[in-house]
């Protein structure tokens, strides 16, 4: 008896986060009107999937551009001079942390640590790696995301 | 002393994408025995006399955790393999997922094997979202070589969370919530996912149980020190010549993986597991890596004589308050007031009665914070308080 009745919901419930993620990777963030079908189909309220679509970074309940740059600003990075990737990347694009760009090609944002401190300064590009960054090879690499 | 690969022993040897290569190596045989030869407490008990202690931060003696979820009543038990790898400047977990998913498979299996467990996730970070279908192939290839056995493997992947790394929050993940720390007991050896008796080991801790349970405890506990055994994947970063990822016999001194093998010079002082981990200045760089002395999740970021400690600090402070999951007061509250008055004393504009505040809200938020993250953030602050005291007082006001 309890078997199905009680395990059945839990799954579901589980499929919340990755229902999110295929709303993030299809629309870029996670529109309200998907937060209220989700919160419908699951049966969770409304207020419970906002709390857990806001509480991750990789999850966004604004719009983002195409493409989401993130630059690692965790220390092993600093050490090899983020900054000036930061600056660079800001120079490229005409635009502040956190902005999107008018075209909508790009958002710019940081991130902490990445796991790739052994190529610091790094960085993502959506789920692109990009690794001993300088502020040289930025132009290049943001030239051949569309 | 060299590096001892044990937990690498496979990395850039055999090619990581083909199974046959792997089994050519002797892979799954571990697994072969764990399943012909011997019963899940027998299982346990190798795990448990070998003297493995988890390898992602906490060092829980990791064949007691899967003793008591064995022994735990549970029609459903459940493994996780921790792949989170948040801790800043760690990447040895990267590593591994890359160079040799298939002796972390076999881990992941014997765990099965030895709680009875029937399914199991693989919890990767978001970061790591490119190692996705490696992992994923590495899975499929196990499973058409029968070796799942009826195991169901399934990879979950992270959201960008730092808090997820952390168990209970890690869970909660799992379960489509909010990554935020729960209240122990009970503990998930009893009652972790869905309520259902799990355990969760670190990515390295499961690559050492292969050879565990293949060369036997005795084999695997000749190495190390009294209280750690084998071996320890060390991320070297920051300011040394050869940043990358070591494995040596845990108790060697830092000095041998900071100035022999990365190659560091002009060495300051050095942080050894992350911004929850410990800082010591460059005259304690003979300090044993090990449980008994400094480890963690083996991150070492090496700063140069050229580095502001305050500065160091003041970053390692910022991350924390950023990535609090914000349940406990303690931890939400600290971090941020840290943040803040480490700022200050950055900008030349401390107090002395600031830097008693400081000390008396680090006990304070170790006493009493729900998780790890809030227990060992003032970490950091404390160490350079030791060390560096002078760098904090000439930044005080005049
Ligand atoms: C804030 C915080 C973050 C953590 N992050 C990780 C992580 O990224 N990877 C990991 O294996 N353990 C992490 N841990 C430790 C886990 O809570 C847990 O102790 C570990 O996964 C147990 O596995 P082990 O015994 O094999 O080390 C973290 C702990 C805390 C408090
Ligand atoms: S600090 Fe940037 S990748 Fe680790």
């Amino acid at each position: 008896m309890a078997g199905k009745g009680v395990i059945t919901p839990q799954k579901d419930r589980s499929d919340l986060i990755v229902r999110l993620q295929e709303a993030q990777q299809r629309y870029g963030y996670v529109p309200e009107e998907v937060i209220r079908a989700l919160a419908d189909s699951l049966n969770i309220p409304v207020h419970e999937v906002y709390g857990v679509a806001s509480f991750y970074s990789f999850l966004s309940t604004r719009p983002l551009g195409r493409n989401v740059i993130r630059v690692c600003k965790s220390l092993p990075c600093y050490l090899k001079s983020a900054e000036m990737i930061m600056e660079a990347v800001q120079k490229e694009l005409g635009i502040g942390l956190g902005e999107t760009t008018p075209d909508g090609r790009f958002t710019f944002q940081l991130t902490n640590c990445i796991g790739l401190c052994d190529h610091a300064p790094a960085m993502l590009i959506n789920q692109d790696t990009h690794v001993d960054l300088t502020p040289e090879k930025i132009k290049q690499i943001l030239k051949s995301y569309q | 002393m060299p590096q001892k690969r044990v937990v690498l022993k496979n990395c850039e040897v055999i090619d990581p994408k083909r199974i046959d290569s792997h089994l050519e190596s002797g892979g799954f045989k571990a697994l072969s025995k764990a399943r012909g030869e011997m019963t899940p407490e027998q299982i346990t008990n190798e795990v448990k006399a070998s003297g493995l202690r988890g390898r992602g931060g906490a060092g829980f003696p990791c064949g007691i955790k899967w003793d008591g979820a064995r022994t735990a009543p549970g029609a459903n038990k459940y493994v996780i393999c921790n792949a989170d790898e948040g801790e800043v400047g760690t990447f040895k977990d990267r590593y591994i997922l890359e160079k040799d998913p298939f002796t972390l498979i076999e881990g992941i299996l014997i765990a099965g094997q030895a709680i009875g467990a029937k399914q199991g996730y693989i919890y990767l970070r978001a970061e790591y979202h490119y190692l996705l279908d490696h992992l994923q192939s590495a899975i499929d290839q196990a499973k058409q070589k029968g070796f799942l056995n009826g195991f169901s493997l399934e990879i979950r992947e992270g959201v960008g969370a730092y808090i997820c790394g952390e168990e209970s929050a890690l869970m909660d993940s799992i379960e489509g919530k909010r990554g935020e720390a729960r209240y122990r007991p009970p503990f998930p050896t009893t009652s972790g996912l869905w309520g259902q008796p799990t355990i969760i080991n670190n990515v390295e801790t499961l690559m050492n149980i292969p050879p565990i349970i293949l060369n036997g405890a005795d084999w695997f506990s000749q190495m190390g020190t009294e209280r750690s055994k084998g071996t320890k994947v060390f991320s070297v970063s920051g300011d040394v010549a050869r940043p990358g990822v070591y494995e040596i016999v845990l108790g060697s001194p830092l000095r041998e993986l900071v100035e022999e093998l990365a190659m560091a010079k002009d060495v300051k002082m050095v942080q050894i597991g992350g911004a929850t981990g410990r800082i010591l200045p460059y005259d304690k760089l003979d300090t044993p890596l090990a449980f008994e002395a400094v480890l963690g999740a083996g991150a070492v970021t090496v700063y140069n004589e050229s580095r502001d400690v305050i500065d160091i600090v003041h970053r390692t402070m910022e991350f924390l308050a950023e990535e609090s999951c914000g349940k406990c007061t303690p931890c939400r509250q600290g971090t941020e007031v840290m943040a803040e008055v480490l700022d200050k004393f950055h900008k030349g504009e401390g107090s002395l009665k600031e830097l008693q505040n400081l000390e008396a809200l680090s006990s304070a938020m170790m006493l009493s914070s729900l998780c790890g993250l809030g227990q060992a953030a003032p970490n950091a602050v404390m160490d350079s308080l030791q060390y560096f005291r002078n760098d904090y007082e000439s930044r005080v006001a005049k």
